[in-house]
């Protein structure tokens, strides 16, 4: 851990229904992220990486245990509780982008800052600042389906950074990207992560994405079988 | 809220064909509707100041035993004119007439017509009255253009007529129509034959008698005079008000279907929105907005097509309601014999009433139509909507 904890996770479980039965998707997880980690979750298909990552942006809730984020216990939380802690500590990245296609790249970005009360040119400059991390400038009135999927990613990273949040859960951000678009983002997530001291937590098995990460957690059908630590 | 209308505005111009097919529906029910009710509106005034203009001027005195549904009551209906109404009469404001019921024979059929006696000086009411002074050997009338039709008579035809005077004996002279008249208001045309005040009372043997009166006397609750009440402007349209309700209800029914159309495509929209967009609505979700805060966008995202259609239907609409109300709306059929005051060409008037009151019907069902659907985000599971897996 590289500094005090804003992640706390104690016996962590967490079941769905299935059939008549019931799928449990992580057994009793434990585990502590501090702040400005490059960690991640890595493990197989079904092994619960993205459904901790779920439970740590207040997606989802435990079934029992608890994962304290930036001091909100996820369990108790409140659906509006659960929506403010997203709107102004966490950012998302996703495998598939899940960009607004309808709206320009400067308007996806943007969007979380819409939610918070910042002016017009606060917004403007906070936007071009993060389209300036992610080197996407000269595509501000583009929309989604105009640009690359590397690009596409890029603008991910801007909208979750752009309010420069405390802590950033990508969930297989690389998997539809090729190997160079894929090294591209991910030297860009860790210059922020040095820059901006933010806390990226990842769940992949990508490999490209594993041989940058500082801290490797390794779950196994719900359970962390492991941990590396990586010293820079 | 202000976010909700931002984002849903640039989502929906965002959405491009989808949303403007949905708008130019609506804004086709917003121009038809205000269109209809102005025809309704527009037809309501015009049957009341022709009404007003050839008839009854801004009320009647009738004669308390007269009932014009009961044929019965006229031979009785009548009584001298008042003093109190003469300084009005000599003045132009007052028009007495008298009423009796007759037979005409054209080419050797019976019948039956409506006399009615009126000043030939008279000029408050449009009845072209003085043509009656034209000489000539038979009692000079006029008929309205229906009336013409269904007798077959024209200007100059002569024609019997057969009346029963005050003493109850049977009488019969010539008429010569020297005039035919068109007039949108049926009750002083159909069945209707008009001739001199004088003449008329002298062949019922009823000098200085009249069944009713009509005046130009603005005063409203004016009192009864003698054996003649007040029939004040609304009581004698009243008729007219309670047809155009009848229409009004049936017109609405009309406006039903063509909401129910452009609704359905906007409630088509919102289904498909809601499972084409899972990931959006995820999205929304997992960048700090509550689900109910989504169900808002949803709704005013498909509220906000009334909105469009409002000024989409103000583009071409105001042109279009502007060249009506100059030229008006021609009724492809004859309208003379519908029994009520319906001009062959109706003149649509709009009001702001009107106007406002049709944009926020359409964007109230609009707004519910929208929730309807909307709502069911409320109940997805944000990790599955991220994913888009929900079925």
């Amino acid at each position: 851990m590289e500094n005090s904890a804003i992640i706390q996770i104690n016996q962590l479980i967490k079941r769905f229904p299935m059939g008549k039965g019931e799928f449990t998707a992580l057994k009793g997880i434990n585990l502590n992220f501090g702040t400005g980690e490059f960690a991640g979750l890595i493990g197989p298909s079904g092994s619960g990486k993205t459904t901790l990552l779920n439970i740590i942006g207040s997606l989802d809730m435990p079934t029992e245990g608890e994962a304290v984020v930036l001091g909100k216990p996820i369990s108790k939380l409140s659906a509006k509780e659960s929506a403010k802690l997203r709107k102004e500590s966490l950012g998302f990245i996703f495998q598939s982008y899940n960009l607004l296609q309808v709206h320009t790249v400067f308007e996806n970005v943007e969007f979380p800052l819409l939610l918070l009360d910042y002016t017009t040119s606060e917004r403007k400059k906070m936007v071009m600042d993060a389209l300036e991390w992610v080197g996407l400038t000269d595509k501000v009135k583009s929309k989604p389906p105009q640009l690359s999927g590397g690009e596409c990613q890029r603008v991910a990273i801007a909208r979750a950074m752009v309010k420069k949040p405390s802590l950033v859960l990508a969930d297989e951000p690389t998997a539809n990207l090729d190997a160079a678009n894929s090294h591209n983002i991910l030297q860009t997530m860790q210059n922020l992560n040095r820059e901006l001291k933010t806390t990226f937590i990842f769940a992949t098995h990508d490999e490209k994405v594993i041989g940058y990460l500082k801290r490797k957690i390794f779950l196994k059908d719900g359970l962390v079988d492991h941990e590396e630590w990586i010293n820079q | 809220m202000k976010i909700a209308f931002k984002l849903a505005f640039r989502n929906l111009i965002g959405a491009g064909l989808r949303t403007w097919l949905n708008v130019i529906v609506l804004s086709f029910s917003f121009v038809v509707i205000i269109w209809a009710k102005g025809i309704l509106v527009g037809w309501d005034h015009q049957a009341k100041n022709d009404m007003e203009q050839w008839e009854i001027g801004n009320g009647q005195f009738w004669h308390n035993q007269y009932d014009p549904y009961d044929a019965f009551t006229i031979s009785d209906s009548h009584a001298p004119i008042p003093n109190e109404f003469k300084p009005e009469i000599e003045k132009g404001e007052m028009v007495p007439m008298l009423f009796a019921q007759g037979t005409i024979y054209p080419k050797g059929r019976m019948q039956p017509a409506m006399i009615k006696g009126i000043p030939a000086s008279q000029i408050l009411l449009k009845i072209p009255t003085h043509k009656l002074d034209t000489v000539t050997d038979a009692i000079p009338a006029i008929i309205g253009e229906v009336m013409a039709r269904s007798s077959h008579l024209e200007k100059g035809s002569r024609v019997v007529l057969r009346w029963r005077d005050s003493k109850g004996t049977f009488d019969a002279t010539e008429i010569e129509i020297v005039d035919i008249f068109s007039t949108t208001v049926p009750t002083i045309d159909v069945a209707q034959v008009w001739i001199n005040l004088e003449t008329m009372q002298e062949k019922l043997l009823l000098p200085e008698q009249a069944t009713l009166f009509s005046f130009a006397n603005v005063e409203e609750n004016r009192p009864a005079v003698g054996d003649f009440k007040l029939k004040t402007k609304k009581e004698l349209t009243a008729e007219i008000d309670a047809m155009i309700k009848t229409k009004s209800k049936g017109q609405s029914v009309f406006y039903f279907i063509l909401l129910l159309l452009a609704m359905l495509a906007i409630f088509d929209t919102q289904i498909l929105s809601i499972f084409r967009r899972q990931k959006e609505i995820g999205t929304y979700v997992a960048l700090g907005y509550t689900r109910q805060q989504v169900v808002t966008l949803f709704t005013v995202e498909g509220a906000m097509h009334a909105v469009l259609a409002a000024a989409l239907a103000a583009v071409y609409g105001i042109p279009f309601f502007i060249w009506q109300a100059r030229v008006g709306f021609t009724v492809p059929m004859d309208t003379s014999e519908f029994g009520m005051a319906i001009a062959p060409t109706m003149y649509p008037i709009y009001s702001v009433g009107l106007i406002l009151s049709t944009t926020l019907i359409v964007l109230l069902t609009t707004s519910v139509v929208s929730y309807w659907p909307a709502r069911r985000i409320a109940k997805m599971n944000p990790t599955e909507a991220l994913r888009g897996k929900i079925q």
